[in-house]
C-alpha cells in the first residue's frame, strides 16, 4: 500500500474514504467537497510530489445501486509512484465536481472528455464544451450505460439529421467574431449563426 | 466592422526621367515609400480554417486558427472528426475480441497497442506469460516503435520541404511491414497478442529476415541523419520552434519524445518497468531545449536505441511455449478440441462465454512510439470488462498545440504540429 495514504488520512481525517489495492495500484476514494485541497496538497507537498496528472477519466458500473466515479492517476516523477484518486457522485444528483486544471494544464482536454462522454460538470474549468462529439449532440453522453450502443436515435434519424445539418455554418459565432468576418457572410449563413444553429464557444486563456 | 479599402497599382512601373524603370524599394523602414504603399493593417485579425481534410494535419484534425498577419495569435483545434467509440465498443466485447480494437487506434504501430492491451488484461486477469511471449511482444513493440517513427519522420520532412527522407524512411517502414505480414498475416491489422499469449508464434524465417533488418537500419538512419541534423533549412525551421520547458512539459502531462525532448528523463521503459525492459541495454535519450528540433533528435536516436534492443532480443530469444498453459485463457489446439472432451468443452466455454476476469481494475501503462499508452481495465467478474480506457498518448499530447504554436508564424505552426506525432485514430479513438 502506498504511503501517502498513511499521510493524507493524518492530514485530512474524515475526507478520505476507502484505500483499496487492485492489481499493484493504490486507489483512494476522496470526498468531492475537498477534492481541489487534496489535489494540491499532493502535488505541492514536497514528501508527495506528485506533479504528473496521468490520466482523468470517469467509471460507470453496470450495478445501477453503484455511484458514478472519477478516476484520477496521479504519478510522481521524482519518486516513480503512482496513485489512484476516487471520487464517488451520485447518477440522479448533481454531477458538478471542481476542475484540476488550475493545478494541471494537461487535465483540460481529459475533463472536456469526461463531460462530453459521461455528462459530469466541472466546475472553474476554462473552456468546458464537448470535445469528440459535435458542439450540438443531442443524443446524450455516450459513455453512460443507460446509452445504448448503436445511439438514441434510429439509423433513419440520424441519416435525416445528417442531412439536415449545415455544412457550412462550421464556425461558432464566437470564432467568427475573432476575425471579425461576421459582417462580410452571406445573409442566410448570418441568419443561421443567429438562430445558433452552433452552439457558443467560451473560450478564455 | 470597418471596411478596408487598398489601393494597389496595377499598372506596370513606369520610367523614371533618366529612362530607367521606377522601382518602390522594399527595405525603407517607416520610410515616405512605405508610407505611401503599403496599407495599414493594425489589430486586424483574420481567421483561417486548416483541415480536417488537409495533408499538413496528419489526418481529420481541424485547426481554427487566428492570425495577425503571419503570426499565429490563437490555435482552437477540433477533434472528433474519426471519433468511432472504441471504449464504448470494447464494454460489449470479450477481452480476446477487443484486441482487434486496438489495432485501429495508433494504426501506425498497431503491435505495440495490442501488446498494451494483453498486459492490461493479463494484469487484471493474474496471469503470467511465459518467457518466448515476453521476448516476442518486446520485439513486436520495438518493431512498431521503429515504423511509427519512420512515419513521422518522413510526413514531418515533407512538411518541412524535404522529401528524399521520406522516401528513404518509408522504404524501411516497408521493410518492417513484410516482416509484420510473415507474422501475422496483415500489414496494419495485425492483431497478434491474445490474453495469455500470441496470437501465433513467429514463422521460420522471421529471425533471420529481422537480423537482415537490423544490421542494414543504422546506414539509413546515418544517411537521414546526413540529410537533415545540420541542414541549414532544417535546422533553421526547427529549432526554437515550439519550445516547451520541463515544468511546462510535465504540467500537460506529455509524454514519450515530447517529455524527453524538454529534458525530463522518464521513459516507461526504463521506469516502471515491463516485459523485463530492465535486463536490455539500452540508452534513453534526453533532449535539451524542447523544440521541434530536440524532438527529432530525440526520435532518431529512438530508432538507434530501438534496433540496438531488437538485437538482444533476438539473441536471448528462448525456445519454449508462446502461450500459457492455462485452458480457461488459451484456446485448446484445434486437433485436441475435435477429439478430446474436455478440450472440447474448454473450447466451447470459452469462444460462448469468454473469458472471465476477476472484479477488480488495473492500469498498465506501456512505452508506445507516441508516449505512454495505458490501458485502464475495471472488470466486474464478468467476461466483458465494465470500462476499458485508453489513456491516448497523442491526444494528451495534442492538447499543448495551442500553447506551443501560439505567438509563432503559421509556417511555423504546421512544423509544431508535426512535432506532436500525432495519429487521429488514437487521438479521436
Amino acid at each position: 500500500m502506498n504511503s501517502s495514504v498513511e499521510a493524507l488520512r493524518a492530514t485530512f481525517g474524515s475526507a478520505i474514504g476507502r484505500a483499496i489495492e487492485s492489481c499493484g495500484d493504490t486507489i483512494v476514494y476522496i470526498d468531492p467537497a475537498k477534492l481541489p485541497e487534496v489535489m494540491r496538497w499532493l502535488r505541492d507537498t514536497p514528501e508527495q510530489h506528485y506533479d504528473y496528472l496521468v490520466d482523468v477519466t470517469a467509471v460507470e458500473y453496470r450495478d445501477r445501486e453503484r455511484p458514478l466515479e472519477v478516476v484520477y492517476n496521479l504519478r510522481s516523477l521524482a519518486r516513480r509512484t503512482d496513485l489512484r484518486i476516487k471520487v464517488e457522485l451520485d447518477p440522479q444528483g448533481d454531477l458538478t465536481l471542481d476542475s484540476v486544471v488550475p493545478l494541471w494544464r494537461g487535465a483540460d482536454w481529459l475533463e472536456r472528455e469526461v463531460y462530453d462522454m459521461f455528462g459530469i460538470t466541472f466546475r472553474g474549468h476554462p473552456d468546458l464544451r464537448r470535445i469528440l462529439m459535435w458542439d450540438t449532440y443531442a443524443e446524450g453522453y455516450p459513455l453512460r450505460k443507460d446509452f445504448p450502443l448503436r445511439g438514441r436515435f434510429s439509423r433513419a434519424e440520424q441519416v435525416r439529421q445528417a442531412l439536415a445539418a449545415n455544412p457550412e455554418a462550421h464556425y461558432s459565432m464566437e470564432e467568427l467574431s475573432i476575425a471579425q468576418a461576421y459582417d462580410e457572410l452571406p445573409p442566410d449563413m448570418q441568419e443561421r449563426l443567429r438562430r445558433g444553429e452552433r452552439a457558443k464557444i467560451p473560450y478564455s486563456e | 466592422m470597418s471596411k478596408r479599402t487598398v489601393d494597389l497599382e496595377l499598372a506596370t512601373p513606369g520610367l523614371d526621367a533618366q529612362g530607367r524603370p521606377a522601382r518602390i524599394p522594399l527595405t525603407v523602414a517607416g520610410g515616405e515609400v512605405e508610407r505611401q504603399h503599403e496599407p495599414t493593417l493594425d489589430g486586424e485579425h483574420m481567421l483561417m480554417n486548416i483541415g480536417p481534410q488537409h495533408p499538413a494535419t496528419h489526418g481529420v484534425l481541424r485547426l481554427v486558427v487566428e492570425l495577425d498577419g503571419e503570426t499565429v495569435v490563437r490555435v482552437i483545434p477540433h477533434l472528433g472528426y474519426l471519433h468511432s467509440g472504441f471504449e464504448k465498443l470494447g464494454e460489449y466485447r470479450h477481452y480476446n475480441q477487443i484486441i482487434p480494437l486496438t489495432d485501429r487506434t495508433d494504426y501506425l504501430s498497431p503491435m505495440a497497442n495490442n501488446v498494451g492491451f494483453a498486459l492490461a488484461a493479463e494484469a487484471l486477469m493474474g496471469i503470467e506469460i511465459t518467457p518466448r511471449c515476453k521476448v516476442l511482444r518486446l520485439i513486436a513493440c520495438e518493431m512498431s516503435r521503429i515504423i511509427s517513427h519512420m512515419v513521422w519522420l518522413g510526413t514531418t520532412s515533407i512538411d518541412l520541404g524535404a522529401f528524399t527522407p521520406f522516401l528513404w524512411a518509408f522504404q524501411e517502414r516497408e521493410r518492417i511491414y513484410n516482416l509484420q505480414e510473415m507474422w501475422t498475416g496483415a500489414r496494419l491489422t495485425t492483431s497478434v497478442t491474445r490474453v495469455g499469449g500470441m496470437m501465433a508464434d513467429i514463422p521460420d524465417q522471421f529471425v533471420d529476415g529481422l537480423r537482415r533488418f537490423t544490421e542494414t537500419y543504422p546506414k539509413t538512419l546515418h544517411e537521414i541523419d546526413r540529410v537533415l541534423t545540420r541542414n541549414a533549412v532544417w535546422v533553421g525551421r526547427t529549432q526554437g520552434v515550439g519550445v516547451m520547458t520541463a515544468d511546462e512539459a510535465i504540467n500537460y502531462a506529455l509524454s514519450g519524445p515530447m517529455l524527453r525532448a524538454s529534458g525530463v528523463p522518464y521513459d516507461v521503459r526504463k521506469d516502471r518497468p515491463y516485459l523485463d525492459y530492465e535486463t536490455y541495454d539500452f540508452d534513453v535519450p534526453v533532449g535539451e531545449h524542447g523544440d521541434v528540433y530536440d524532438r527529432y533528435l530525440v526520435r532518431l536516436e529512438e530508432c538507434h536505441q530501438s534496433n540496438r534492443i531488437l538485437m538482444q532480443a533476438l539473441d536471448r530469444l528462448p525456445d519454449g511455449p508462446v502461450n500459457v498453459s492455462d485452458p480457461r485463457v488459451i484456446l485448446p489446439a484445434k486437433s485436441r478440441a475435435m477429439n478430446d472432451m474436455e478440450a472440447m468443452i474448454y473450447h466451447f466455454k470459452q469462444v460462448m462465454e469468454g473469458v472471465k476476469a476477476p472484479v477488480g481494475e488495473a492500469y498498465a501503462g506501456i512505452e508506445n512510439p507516441k508516449g505512454e499508452l495505458g490501458n485502464y481495465l475495471v472488470s466486474d467478474g464478468t467476461a466483458k470488462p465494465v470500462r476499458w480506457r485508453i489513456r491516448p498518448p497523442s491526444f494528451i499530447n495534442l492538447a499543448a498545440l495551442p500553447k506551443m504554436a501560439e505567438g509563432h508564424l503559421l509556417s511555423d505552426l504546421i512544423a509544431i504540429n508535426a512535432s506532436v506525432d500525432i495519429v487521429m485514430g488514437e487521438v479521436d479513438r
